[in-house]
């Protein structure tokens, strides 16, 4: 073992000058990679009238990842300062581990630094910040019969290097902003609650002059508390941008993670590149490349270029989302999608924007001849089982012979990925991105994502209800 | 730590420090055999001060950088809500055991060796399941200090054995599982086996179940899934005092079945919600929530207590690093004298809820439920006769706990969070393709 790592003279622990210095060669493993963290986040926080907390936090951190014949050893740290010590912990970890054959999928070693598209939205003076949010929550309150109000406000910028034995050095920033609001109105011991989900890469001004939509979402909670609930079975259910977003992202995006398939040969078996999902107007594309997305970047966790992925084409499954030991195993090309939530965490891996693409029909050509369906709206949540999924309308209506009629309560819809994909009948022309989501897996959760769609229309769709 | 103490004294009326640091070793497979073997050490300092009467906050995992720590929690004071309460001065906490030094001493060998067995025992049962385990022991560290002179200190021993299987049969997928965890070493890998043995047993045929109400038994981890979340909103004292938990104004009132009791307890010995006091130093109590279905009390932390003009549960957490806020510790529900079998064998036409997939996602405030039975049995007759698919049910849980057939004597722990046994409630409705 002829390592080399030069000590630092500074006290400073600053994680480029001690990137700079680091070499990783030379190790008895068969890859090693180190990531290290600096980051700064604001939180504003309001349950009720008043602003009930603020904070900020600064963090740095990092891991360090080795490979020794297929196995992992993986070491988290606070403390910069034992780095040296801590390669050697996880090339022994991994060592103990590895009793096959390492397969990693070739990439060429890169040197490159990636500066932040936006401003640091964590420097900018929290009193701005904090009159935005007064303004919105000023608004839920002037709404009649409303009881309270849940807002909350998170802003981050990190900076990221990562390193590894090939030679690839790369150095990244990104900031995040999120805005969740809720509206809860209640009567006697009714208590409903509306909620509106937002954020962008860093940009500030995209949640700014919401004022408009806030009231009509603090509206929309009183009104709830008069509206019936939907009586159980399957429906004809056509589905918003936002909510169509979280049904593909659960429907299909977590059952295009290799890393679900890779060593289950059963699995592989019914996830074989050509099978038909859906129908032909039907494609599903992953990409981190397209600027201003929670869910973008240039390298992903493991210093592979981000790239285009298409899962559906025209139907039929044509490609899934890779990390560089999936891609080997599975035989394909690296697509950019190992990600870690933080440094505490190895990647793994995950989806990024993932949208459907649209298509030629227009909201009415959709729910034109429904006789009696359900339009689902806005985003509760979602969560999968990869056959069987479920996502939540954070607002519906029922649609009676072609229009829109009464207001219904939160609905909660479930498929089945092998029917459900197969049952979208229409596919709408208005595709939009919705940036509030988060996706969990794991204990790795809230990562950012994006997800969108035009209107779509599955028929046969199971609604709970009572 | 003294030293951050005594550098934001200079700047605020009142000050307090909470510095956590943990050491983890999770042992995890894939694909039923050993992949990861990871070590993480973490360590942050969280500094809360009231400054011109409002509190300020901010946290670092830098030891040495106390000036931006201070600069950070001086600026967020500006806009901080007025502090209505007192930090604790030195208190004497209950005496709770969390701590086994036999935890941290067991070798990652031995740790593999478990996870290993685990696997086998389940694979020995249903050959082509492709199982995901973990094991993991960790050590945790607490100090915190204010400027009134309180104190706490305290270590953590907590360890976990988990597995989840996944059976595939042409496209139809089967899930299960089970975790279990404890401040000792777990060291029965059959115990925690055992339970998967028997979803796969219950789950070995298939039934369906018609669109319609029928009664139903919701096992420990069903009751996890569907009846807890709404409830650990509901007691929450900040939700109270917002207006926006039903139960909020029923405090003496009978809302729920007589037979139903409900703690929150942090003093339970070896427990890892266990701990001496809560994250601002109070100390850890046992609180009835509900008594003979009459609500009893709900959860505080300084702050909100003060607000609501009553006293700290011992339930302040720094949840996710932010400030103090009230979180439950651990629920606890009181056993009933009915066995399993004695529930199941008095339905007709049912269904038993082991996992409910979806069901925090609607209305929590209001109590609503609605979820797909990823895991589930019908019943028969008085018998279980298979899984059941495609179903859905929905309910709210204010109406299910208000008239229960039976609370079951098979109490377990789901996870760190409940103790719970199955509840038998007379009706719910489902919905099925
Ligand atoms: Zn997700």
């Amino acid at each position: 073992m002829n390592w080399r790592f030069y000590k630092l003279a500074l006290s400073m622990t600053h994680i480029e000058a001690i990137g700079r210095q680091l070499a990783l060669k030379g190790y008895s493993a068969d890859y090693v990679e180190v990531r290290l963290e600096e980051s700064q986040t604001s939180r504003i926080t309001y349950r009720g009238r008043e602003l009930e907390s603020i904070g900020k936090t600064s963090a740095i951190g990092g891991n360090v990842r080795a490979l020794v014949r297929g196995g992992w050893g993986f070491v988290s740290f606070n403390n910069l300062d034992k780095l040296p010590g801590t390669v050697e912990l996880a090339v022994k970890q991994a060592q103990f581990v590895g009793n096959e054959e390492s397969q990693l999928a070739p990439v060429e070693p890169v040197v490159d630094t990636v500066s932040s598209q936006e401003k640091n939205p964590v420097a900018m003076p929290l009193a701005e910040k904090k009159q935005l949010l007064d303004e919105y929550n000023d608004i839920i309150w002037h709404t009649p019969r409303l009881q309270t109000s849940i807002i909350s406000y998170d802003d981050s910028h990190k900076k990221v290097i990562f390193l590894n034995s090939s030679g690839s050095y790369i150095e990244q920033e990104r900031s995040g902003i999120t805005l969740r609001l809720t509206a809860v109105a209640t009567e006697g011991s009714e208590v409903q609650q509306v909620g509106l989900n937002l954020g962008s890469s860093g940009d500030f001004s995209q949640i700014k002059g919401l004022h408009h939509q806030i009231e009509q979402m603090a509206q929309r909670a009183v009104e709830l508390l008069s509206a019936p609930q939907v009586k159980g079975g399957e429906y004809t259910v056509v589905l918003d941008p936002v909510l169509a977003g979280v049904f593909v992202h659960e429907a299909f995006g977590h059952l295009s993670e290799a890393d679900f398939v890779y060593e289950n040969d059963r699995l592989r078996e019914i996830m074989v590149l050509g099978k038909k999902f859906g129908g032909a107007e039907l494609n599903i594309v992953d990409t981190a490349t397209i600027p201003g997305l929670r869910g973008s970047y240039k390298y992903d966790d493991e210093g592979v270029p981000a790239t285009k992925t298409y899962l559906i084409w025209e139907g039929k499954l044509v490609g899934r989302l890779h990390s560089r030991e999936t891609a080997a195993k599975m035989k394909e090309k690296p697509t950019g999608n190992a990600r870690a939530i933080n440094y505490r965490y190895p990647p793994i891996v995950r989806m990024t924007n993932t949208y459907i693409e649209p298509r030629a029909a227009s909201f009415d050509d959709i729910i034109s001849d429904i006789k009696e369906g359900v339009y689902a709206k806005n985003w509760y949540g979602g969560m999968t089982s990869m056959e069987m999924f479920t996502f939540s309308a954070g607002e519906a209506c029922m649609i009676r012979n072609g229009k829109l009629a009464e207001t219904l309560r939160p609905v909660v819809l479930t498929g089945n990925v092998f029917t459900t994909l197969n049952n979208i009948d229409a596919i709408g022309n208005d595709l939009e991105m919705n940036q509030g989501g988060g996706c969990g897996k794991g204990v790795q959760s809230p990562l950012p994502v994006a997800n969108g769609s035009p209107h779509i229309r599955i028929h046969h769709c199971l609604v709970g209800g009572r | 730590m003294e030293n951050i103490l005594t550098q934001a004294k200079r700047v605020a009326e009142e000050a307090e420090v909470f510095t956590v640091s943990s050491e983890e070793t999770p042992v995890q497979f894939e694909a039923n055999r050993l992949k990861h073997i990871q070590s993480k050490q973490s360590t942050s300092v969280a500094l809360r001060i009231i400054r011109q009467g409002k509190i300020g906050y901010a946290t670092t995992t830098e030891l040495g950088d106390t000036q931006n720590l201070v600069n950070n929690a001086v600026e967020t004071a500006q806009f901080g809500m007025t502090a209505r309460f007192e930090l604790p001065s030195l208190t004497a906490y209950p005496k709770v055991d969390i701590f086994d030094p036999d935890v941290e001493s067991i070798p990652v060998e031995e740790m593999v060796k478990l996870g290993e067995e685990l696997i086998t025992t389940v694979r020995g049962h249903t050959s082509d399941i492709v199982c995901e385990a973990g094991v993991t022991k960790s050590l945790i560290s607490v100090h915190i200090i204010n400027s009134r002179g309180g104190q706490a200190n305290y270590k953590e021993s907590i360890f976990s054995l988990g597995i989840e299987g996944h059976l595939i049969r042409d496209t139809d997928m089967l899930f299960v599982g089970e975790s279990q965890s404890s401040c000792h070493p777990l060291l029965e890998p059959k115990a925690v086996a055992e339970v998967v043995l028997q979803q796969l047993e219950l789950a070995k045929n298939r039934a369906s179940i018609p669109t319609k109400s029928v009664p139903v038994i919701f096992t420990p981890m069903g009751v996890a899934c569907a009846l807890i979340p709404p409830l650990m909103t509901a007691f929450n004292g900040k939700i109270v005092l917002e207006g926006a938990s039903p139960i909020g104004s029923k405090l003496g009132q009978p809302v729920f079945d007589e037979k139903l009791w409900l703690w929150d307890d942090s003093t339970l010995a070896y427990r890892p919600e266990s701990r001496p006091c809560d994250d601002e130093g109070i100390p850890s109590q046992r609180t009835p929530l509900i008594e003979k279905g009459t609500v009893a009390n709900f959860l505080y932390d300084l702050q909100t207590a003060a607000l609501a003009h009553t006293r700290s549960t011992g339930n302040g957490s720094r949840n996710r690093g932010g400030l103090p806020a009230p979180a439950p510790s651990a629920f606890i529900i009181a056993p009933g004298n009915t066995t399993f079998d004695e529930m199941v064998n008095d339905i007709k036409e049912g269904l038993v809820v082991e996992y409910l997939m979806g069901a925090t996602q609607g209305n929590i405030l209001g109590g609503d439920f609605s979820g797909n039975v990823l895991l589930g049995y019908k019943v028969e007759s008085g018998k279980i006769v298979g899984r059941v698919k495609d179903t859905m049910v929905s309910g709210n849980v204010y109406q299910l706990l208000k008239q229960i057939t039976a609370i079951g004597s098979d109490v377990k722990w789901v996870g760190s969070f409940l103790n719970t046994p199955s509840i038998y409630c007379p009706s719910l409705s489902v919905a099925s393709k």
